[in-house]
């Protein structure tokens, strides 16, 4: 097999060499992966593999440090500087399609068909975007922390309701083997406030604006839900439960393998070094239902092809070789994403029947709802960051929440509605 | 200085290094921080965060985050880039600003305080409020270059340099120290029949060592610490500078101790640069007495 | 200054020009376009036309207003006190929201408020958050700029002596200026931490645990000051090295002479010192307050402008809007604003002083 491979890349090399270079089409690609050294590695396999699987195209790829990605993408559209293939956030490529930066996705839909709902990118009914990968949150703990605090241990089945999930925070606030009984991750700005957290805003049954119709968020934001929501945001901070927004990072990152928390809110990403930093019993515990069952953030990062490009079917067909289960396996292997297929799972150590992420695989299907399908959604993220930020510290909730809405609101309002159809 | 009388001198130099060193301890006690940690594993980092062994070089030291650092990223290119950006951007600074500021102190032109004027005006201008416009602009500027005519800026050395080689603070800074020189040597200078290029050459520059090495020193750690106008300029990874380079380590899980490698490494360059020039400051020209 | 020898127009635009050029071209251009933006809806990212809109921008960041708002009142007419005897006042949303008798204050927000008599008078504006910003900036400004010039001119004149390993106390001195501010604001917020960070644990040392911890940048009355703290700890250094570059364009002849006149230390350095940095102490002043209005970096990473608005500043909303929120006609508009308003304080600045001289 690595033979083949390496054969038909010499081949092709050598082909370059004889000349027939100039009939292979470039493709340029962006990569959000700077300075993932595993991930690179695997993103460059694909890519070799590709190059090297037919004659057409070319794929050069070029990684961006994360955190800055957007920034840079936004800045080379505005400068009419896009590559053939880019990969986009899910939440945000609504965003880049409604902008023009992205064009619809052609490729053969079967191939996707048992791929996790939060791995498929549609937009106004068409499909944009795919990804060989989601990300869950769960509520990590460790099984001694359960037993010595007579706990429960929830599952998918039967989640903590509020009540359980309240008791067993005062359980660990009275027991003082803590500094606090939930670690949030509030030192995590950004997106992660929208994805962690407003799945409990749904949770208790509001949301960030109206998926009815998306021209709104009276009523959902603000109405009596969200306030309750917003109430019980609160009082986790004022009463003490959980750090707030001046949360040191190191503490994010360390605080709950060194036992300073008994639960942490965190990402599938963390549970490598969460259970080599030392914690061998930690449990991943779903979501809590609020009463409108339990709710997990869903959609990472994904591809599409952007609509500069002239060769959209090159793009589109190296899109539909990455899609491979064995590429999907290979990044859960190498650094932890659920795979967006249960046959990948399966090749897998960690996310198999019975592997020790596995009920994360579990979580993404049951519980993952994506986060609001709209162009919209980049600035109602950032003011939902900002109210949750305010209410933390001690803002009225009602004004705050008014206040949100009302931003939101003005800003479809300035935008003219967002293209929805 | 003053002459200092004998019987208590040896009690007020103990005094004076007491003082000089307790303010010293305030200000490098972070870097002192920044570099133990830079020798510490990530967990055991974090946790000497709550402590004063966050400053000492205790526990599991080792190499290791230097050496994962640069296997994470290409440091030395980040590093190389902005050396490179920096001190061409520093010597044109050098040049360009001085010369505007020698016109606006020792010429009378037509049209002089008005242009003045929209120079000082631009200090007040935050770079952030102005880079959308700007890469709006370079993106369709013309370039001849060795492989001929094309358009745009982007992703290249230029798109770096030449829109910071100008700015309204250096030559303010430049503007205030020449009004500090004696007018009567410019004048000397000129009845002797010097040209003005001479005058700039030969009489100001010679006078001008702190000012140039403070304006040096203040470019370059703008030129160094660029981080927006890189990060929506240049996409390919080869032009990228170091605080771009920096975002590399913010990974899901952070790398705190690698970050720690990577800042000490990259603060080398700058603190070398103060250092050589710390020299120019001392070569003050007060003793040659140009003034008074 | 008028002399016929220092006359060239020549000369004078050949050296100018080159410096003048580049300015007009990168900054001065895109400054303009920047304000033209501010007269349009443009988005960062849309399909949607451009339109020209005036001044609308403008009215929704400065609209401004003050409410009266009448005690409440039982059916009897008396006055409502709450158990403490404090008056109850209806909820300022009740005129702002969705009430057709008070058009003129729809979606305006409560900024602060004061009593007058038992009325309570409310400011409310439509953009409360910029508001906060700009008194945030300014009251940095005013801490900020007369603070970090004076320490800087102690420590010149603190290093400005010859004394053996002097050049070392130079570098230390300097040191925070050479690491980026964005690295000095991560490292600080591990200092700042209100659970266990550097800070609380050497007060509460120093003072032999009477000092129980503060929790410096979650607290909205400590987090401003704070990173006021940081700023200044971080940047003086550069002005130090400002005010070195002064001091040694004072010809030591004057030294000698103060001294054979047997001049006190303070004489020396009012009569002496002080008047010959007055070029320099206008440059610092300026250079500082330029600064401090474009605080940034610091709320970037340290607390993005919370907790509760108490740290938001003018550059920080103009980024936050024109990038984060995609409304760079809004941004603009806030760099405008600032634009005038730095512009006219400086000119304040400047008829000041030449009434003085």
């Amino acid at each position: 097999m690595n033979r083949r491979i390496l054969l038909a890349a010499t081949l092709a090399t050598t082909a370059g060499f004889a000349g027939t270079a100039s009939a292979q089409t470039a493709l340029s690609m962006w990569y959000h992966g700077a300075g993932g050294e595993v991930e690179g590695a695997i993103i460059r396999q694909i890519v070799d593999d590709f190059n090297a699987s037919q004659s057409d195209y070319v794929v050069s790829l070029e990684s961006f440090p994360q955190e800055s990605y957007n920034d840079s993408i936004v800045a080379a559209a505005l400068a009419g500087n896009l590559p053939d293939i880019v990969d986009v956030d899910g939440p945000v490529m609504p965003n880049w399609a409604w902008a023009g930066y992205l064009r619809p996705l052609d490729i053969d839909e079967s191939l996707i068909e048992n791929f996790l709902p939060g791995t498929k990118g549609y937009w106004n009914g068409e499909l944009y975007s795919v990804g060989l990968w989601d990300a869950a949150v769960a509520l990590y703990a460790r099984q001694s922390t359960l037993e010595a605090l007579g706990l429960r241990t929830p599952t998918l089945e039967e989640p903590w309701t509020k009540e359980e999930f309240m008791a067993a925070l005062d359980a660990a606030k009275e027991s003082g083997d803590f500094e606090y009984p939930l670690d949030l991750g509030m030192a995590w700005t950004g997106e992660w406030y929208p994805y962690a957290f407003s799945p409990f805003l749904q949770s208790f049954g509001g949301d960030i604006v109206d998926r009815e119709t998306y021209q709104t968020a009276e009523g959902v934001l603000n109405g009596d839900a969200a306030l309750e929501f917003g109430e019980w945001w609160q009082s986790l901070f004022a009463d003490g439960y959980a750090p707030g927004t001046s949360q040191d990072p190191a503490d994010r990152d360390a605080g709950f393998i060194d036992g300073k928390y008994a639960f942490s809110w965190n990402g599938n990403w963390a549970a490598v070094n969460t259970i080599e930093g030392g914690v061998d019993d930690v449990v991943f515990l779903p979501a809590p239902d609020f009463g409108n069952g339990s709710v997990i953030g869903a959609a990472s990062w994904q591809f599409g092809v952007s609509a500069a490009s002239e060769h959209p079917e090159g793009a589109a067909a190296f899109i539909e070789f990455a899609l491979q289960d064995k590429y999907l396996a290979a990044f859960t292997d190498g650094i932890g994403l659920i795979p967006s297929t249960p046959t990948a799972a399966e090749m897998t150590e960690t996310y198999k029947e019975g592997g020790p992420l596995n009920v994360f695989f579990a979580l993404s299907e049951e519980q993952a709802l994506v986060r609001p399908v709209t162009p919209g959604y980049v600035v109602a993220a950032k003011v939902f960051e900002k109210a949750l930020a305010d209410i933390a510290n001690g803002a009225d909730v009602a004004d705050t929440l008014d206040a949100a809405a009302d931003e939101i609101n003005a800003d479809i309002e300035r935008n003219g509605g967002y293209g929805h159809q | 200085m003053a002459a200092i009388s004998s019987d208590n001198h040896g009690l007020r130099l103990v005094v004076r290094y007491a003082v000089l060193t307790l303010i010293a301890a305030i200000f490098i006690f972070p870097l002192v921080f920044m570099v133990m940690s830079s020798f510490k594993p990530d967990l055991q980092l974090l946790r000497d965060t709550s402590s004063f062994r966050a400053f000492l070089p205790v526990g599991d030291l080792s190499l290791d985050n230097y050496r994962d650092a640069f296997t994470r990223a290409p440091v030395a290119t980040f590093v190389f880039n902005s050396v490179l950006v920096t001190g061409l951007t520093v010597l044109l600074s050098l040049l360009f600003c001085s010369l505007a500021a020698f016109s606006f102190v020792f010429l009378n032109w037509t049209g002089r305080s008005v242009l003045l004027s929209v120079i000082l005006a631009t200090l007040i201008v935050p770079f952030e409020t102005i880079a959308i416009p700007l890469l709006l602009l370079v993106s369709k500027l013309p370039w001849i270059g060795l492989d001929g005519f094309q358009i745009g800026w982007l992703n290249s050395y230029r798109v770096q340099i030449i829109p910071w080689i100008a700015d309204g603070l250096t030559i303010f800074l430049f503007v205030q120290y020449f009004k500090d020189l004696p007018k009567e040597l410019i004048e000397a200078s000129r009845v002797e029949g010097a040209s003005w290029w001479q005058i700039y050459r030969k009489v100001v520059m010679p006078l001008s060592g702190p000012v140039l090495a403070t304006a040096a020193i203040l470019k370059f750690l703008v030129m160094y610490n660029q981080y927006l106008w890189p990060l929506i300029v240049v996409q390919q990874e080869s032009y990228r500078p170091v605080m771009v380079g920096l975002q590399y380590f913010f990974q899901l899980d952070t790398a705190w101790g690698e970050i720690m490698a990577y800042l000490t490494v990259i603060t080398v360059p700058v603190l070398a640069f103060y250092l050589v020039l710390q020299r120019a400051f001392i070569a003050s020209i007060a003793s040659t007495g140009v003034k008074g | 200054m008028t002399s016929k020898l220092t006359t060239s127009n020549r000369a004078g635009w050949g050296f100018a020009l080159p410096g003048f050029a580049l300015i007009a071209t990168f900054i001065v251009l895109p400054f303009i376009f920047a304000f033209w933006l501010s007269l349009t809806n443009q988005r960062l990212i849309s399909p949607n036309p451009t339109e020209f809109v005036g001044l609308d921008n403008y009215r929704s960041l400065l609209s401004i207003d003050v409410l009266s708002i009448e005690p409440e009142r039982d059916a009897a007419g008396a006055l409502v006190r709450d158990d403490d005897g404090a008056l109850s006042y209806p909820a300022v949303r009740g005129f702002t929201r969705n009430n057709p008798d008070y058009p003129q204050y729809a979606g305006m927000r409560e900024w602060f408020r004061w009593h007058w008599g038992d009325t309570a008078k409310v400011v409310i504006a439509t953009d409360v958050i910029f508001w906060k910003a700009l008194a945030n900036t300014l009251t940095f400004v005013l801490v900020v700029a007369p603070v970090q010039g004076a320490l800087a001119l102690g420590l010149a004149l603190l290093i400005n002596q010859r004394l053996r390993g002097i050049n070392f106390y130079r570098a230390v001195y300097f040191m925070p200026v050479v690491v980026s501010i964005v690295v000095v604001s991560l490292l600080w917020r591990f200092i700042y931490d209100g659970e266990d960070g550097l800070l609380n644990n050497l007060l509460s040392a120093l003072t032999f645990g009477a000092f129980t911890g503060m929790d410096w940048l979650g607290n909205p009355d400590t987090a401003l000051g704070s990173i006021m703290a940081m700023s200044i700890w971080q940047a003086v250094g550069f002005h130090m090295v400002i005010w070195l570059s002064g001091l040694q364009t004072i010809s030591p002849t004057l030294y000698e002479a103060s001294a054979i006149e047997g001049a006190s230390k303070w004489q020396t350095f009012r009569y002496v010192t002080w008047p010959g940095l007055r070029n320099t102490a206008v440059l610092v002043v300026i250079v500082i307050t330029m600064q401090a209005f474009a605080l940034f970096a610091q709320i970037d990473v340290m607390t993005n402008g919370g907790p509760l608005d108490s740290t938001q500043t003018v550059v920080f909303q103009a980024v936050e809007r024109g990038y984060g929120k995609q409304d760079i006609s809004g941004g603009s508009t806030i760099s405008v604003i600032l634009f005038v308003l730095v512009l006219t304080i400086s000119l304040i600045q400047r008829w000041l002083a030449r009434e003085k001289t």
